[in-house]
């Protein structure tokens, strides 16, 4: 396996009294799908936060293909190729497809927006994704279903050279259709060479598209191991207990 | 943030470009009366208004629908429809500027004391009228968008305190009059029937041709191009609508064979201007583009990198700047300033206009158009009744009610756009 686009060592984070992350490791490979998965509380937000530059780790480091780099704020994160689609997708139900996609970084030509070049590029970006769902790019985003917004935000995070993509629960409100094409989008991307970070609660879900399974475990990282080598029930007892058999931490006296 | 786009994925692969949807003109109309049943009715309610109005009216009183109450018709607009147009900026971010019409009185007063009292030649006291607009707005935004307190209480204190600036700088209520050419000029002098062809004759050109431009460029990129009928139908439109207005216009409306009245009022083609200026800057500028994004969803907005209060602020101060014209046409109108300029029904006249014209109240939607339609229908309904002879009673109460049908349509057209999607 080569250089990991990203890879953490030893993240602590604290609010106040609280330590949320504790010594957190975190790999993601380019063409994979990551699934990062963990029970309310585990740190799975927090830690999605800390890539993407909102909340500055207190000590660890972020390393980007193999380099260390400094993220102290999203525009940081994003330099870096770094995207995260949140869960309340933020696009503006007023705007079109195109509008919504480029929003905050219009292209221009002079001070006039430059509509056909981003037109282009939006039709672009949702055909290399596959998209065949949105009938027009000028369609009203309050117009759209669950699964079409879930696209656009998505499509709106790789339009920028993005390297590295972390989804939210991106199937958490959707129906069993479209669940699917956004799983089979989540898939298409890591096939385009990208790299995915998927967080999520369904197990299915998980097992149908990650390559490898991060389980958090009270802010901690419980294990962090391909798809093919786990089960089903071995992945809820790690994200439960923080451990299954040989896998997971060690005994809570000996780690201490 | 990476300032470069390109394709992520140069796989190689064949860009499909979608298949024109439409099936041809008839596709188009379907399309069309798809989107009005769906609620977004844009300016067909302000346009059907328009016509029934002039309708009711030409029947109740023949000479309603003369060339002289035309040109009439288009001065009393003035002022309404270009407050209603910095409204628009305010209610498209969900705010409200309850204060525009005594902005508009406070900034008349200014220019009335500058030219009539201190004797400044007129672009002096334009620019201090329209200075005066923006800080107004500066101050209305800073509390909004920085203090964080609700538009609706700023602009409702501001509302009485302007009130009361109007009367200190009138001592307590006298009556300046204005009357400088120029000033004057706006509201009162219309062009020559040649100068108003040509204006016309330039603007359907210059329609025709940004239309023509915009469609080849997107033909050659390969993207979906409108019908060049329907093409076709905007400019013809466009051009019939303006020939029969300046033929109208340019008709002799004196009675007295001594002095001829005839020609566009001066105050269309400014009217024009701001038009198109803020047209342009709403549709065409990443400004106009980010003030739709935070009236329509304001953390959107936020976490893809605009500066929402910077937005907010601006708002606000486009919007008092523009009460600032409309105080200066208002002046030019009654060719005099006084404690009552922009006061009573002012404002809600101007909202009306925004409303009627499409704006929703509920942010994110909206046109500088809609000040423009709307503002000629609310003229036309106190025009009209003026003429029929009804009261002032009934004129509040008729208007009142305009207003609440125009806010209905636009809940109406929210909820059945919530419904369809």
């Amino acid at each position: 396996m080569g250089t990991p686009l990203l890879e953490l060592r030893g993240i602590n984070k604290s609010f106040g009294p609280v330590q949320v992350l504790r010594d957190v490791a975190f790999q993601v490979h380019p063409g994979e799908v990551t699934a990062l998965v963990g029970d309310n509380g585990a740190g799975k937000s927090t830690l999605v936060k800390c890539i993407g530059g909102i909340y500055p780790s207190d000590s660890g480091e972020y390393l980007m293909e193999g380099k260390p780099v400094h993220v102290h704020n999203p525009r940081d994160a994003a330099s870096h190729g770094v995207e995260i689609v949140y869960q309340d997708l933020a696009l503006c139900d007023n705007l079109d497809i195109v509008q919504n996609m480029f929003l905050g970084r219009e292209k221009k030509s002079g001070m006039i927006l430059d509509e056909p070049t981003m037109e282009q590029l939006a039709q672009q970006t949702l055909a290399s994704l596959s998209v065949r769902t949105v009938k027009s790019v000028r369609q009203q985003v309050s117009s759209l279903s669950g699964g079409q917004r879930q696209t656009v935000a998505i499509a709106k995070a790789v339009l920028w050279n993005s390297k590295l993509v972390i989804l939210d629960e991106p199937t958490a409100a959707l129906g069993v259709a479209q669940t699917q094409q956004v799983l089979e989008l989540v898939r298409r991307l890591a096939d385009n060479g990208l790299a995915v970070v998927l967080i999520s609660h369904n197990m299915n879900d998980v097992f149908a598209v990650s390559d490898r399974i991060a389980m958090l475990y009270l802010g901690r990282m419980a294990a962090q191991v391909k798809t093919s080598d786990v089960t089903h029930s071995q992945v809820v007892e790690l994200i439960t207990s923080g451990r299954s058999g040989t896998l997971g931490l060690a005994e809570e006296g000996a780690a201490a | 943030m990476s300032a470069t786009t390109t394709n992520p994925f140069k796989t190689g692969q064949k860009i499909a470009v979608p298949a024109k949807d439409d099936g041809g003109l008839w596709g188009y109309l379907r399309n069309y009366g798809q989107r009005v049943r769906g609620g977004d009715m844009g300016a067909l309610p302000a346009v059907l208004g328009l016509i029934v109005l002039s309708i009711i009216f030409s029947v109740a009183r023949p000479s309603f629908f003369t060339p002289a109450n035309f040109a009439n018709l288009l001065t009393q607009a003035g002022p309404i429809v270009v407050i209603g147009m910095g409204l628009v900026f305010v209610l498209l971010l969900g705010e409200i500027d309850l204060s525009a019409g005594f902005a508009s009185g406070v900034c008349a007063a200014v220019l009335a004391i500058l030219l009539t009292t201190h004797g400044y030649p007129w672009y002096v006291g334009v620019a201090a009228a329209i200075v005066t607009g923006v800080v107004i707005g500066l101050l209305l935004g800073f509390l909004v968008a920085k203090v964080g307190i609700p538009s609706f209480v700023v602009t409702l204190a501001a509302f009485l305190g302007f009130q009361g600036v109007v009367l200190w700088l009138l001592d307590e209520g006298t009556n300046i009059s204005v009357r400088n050419d120029v000033i004057i000029s706006l509201e009162n002098e219309y062009m020559p029937p040649l100068v108003g062809w040509a204006l016309a004759a330039l603007m359907v050109l210059g329609f025709a041709a940004t239309q023509l431009i915009q469609q080849r460029n997107r033909r050659r990129r390969g993207l979906p191009v409108l019908l060049w009928q329907v093409v076709a139908f905007r400019v013809v439109g466009l051009a019939v609508l303006v020939g029969i207005a300046v033929a109208v216009l340019n008709e002799e409306r004196s009675r007295n064979a001594l002095f001829s009245l005839k020609g566009v009022p001066i105050v269309v083609p400014v009217v024009g201007v701001l038009l198109l200026l803020w047209t342009f800057v709403l549709r065409r500028t990443a400004f106009g583009r980010h003030i739709y994004a935070v009236g329509g969803n304001r953390e959107a907005a936020r976490r893809a990198g605009i500066a929402v209060d910077r937005i907010r602020i601006s708002a606000f101060v486009i919007c008092s700047a523009m009460a600032a014209v409309g105080g200066i046409l208002a002046a030019s109108m009654a060719r005099s300033v006084d404690p009552n300029t922009g006061g009573s029904n002012v404002l809600l006249y101007a909202v009306a206009a925004a409303v009627i014209g499409g704006t929703s109240l509920f942010g994110g939607k909206g046109r500088v158009l809609d000040a423009v339609l709307g503002g000629l229908v609310i003229t036309m309904i106190i025009n009209g009744m003026g003429l029929v002879g009804w009261s002032s009673a009934y004129k509040y109460v008729a208007t009142g009610i305009v207003l609440l049908l125009a806010a209905s349509v636009d809940a109406f057209s929210r909820r059945r756009a919530a419904a369809s999607s």
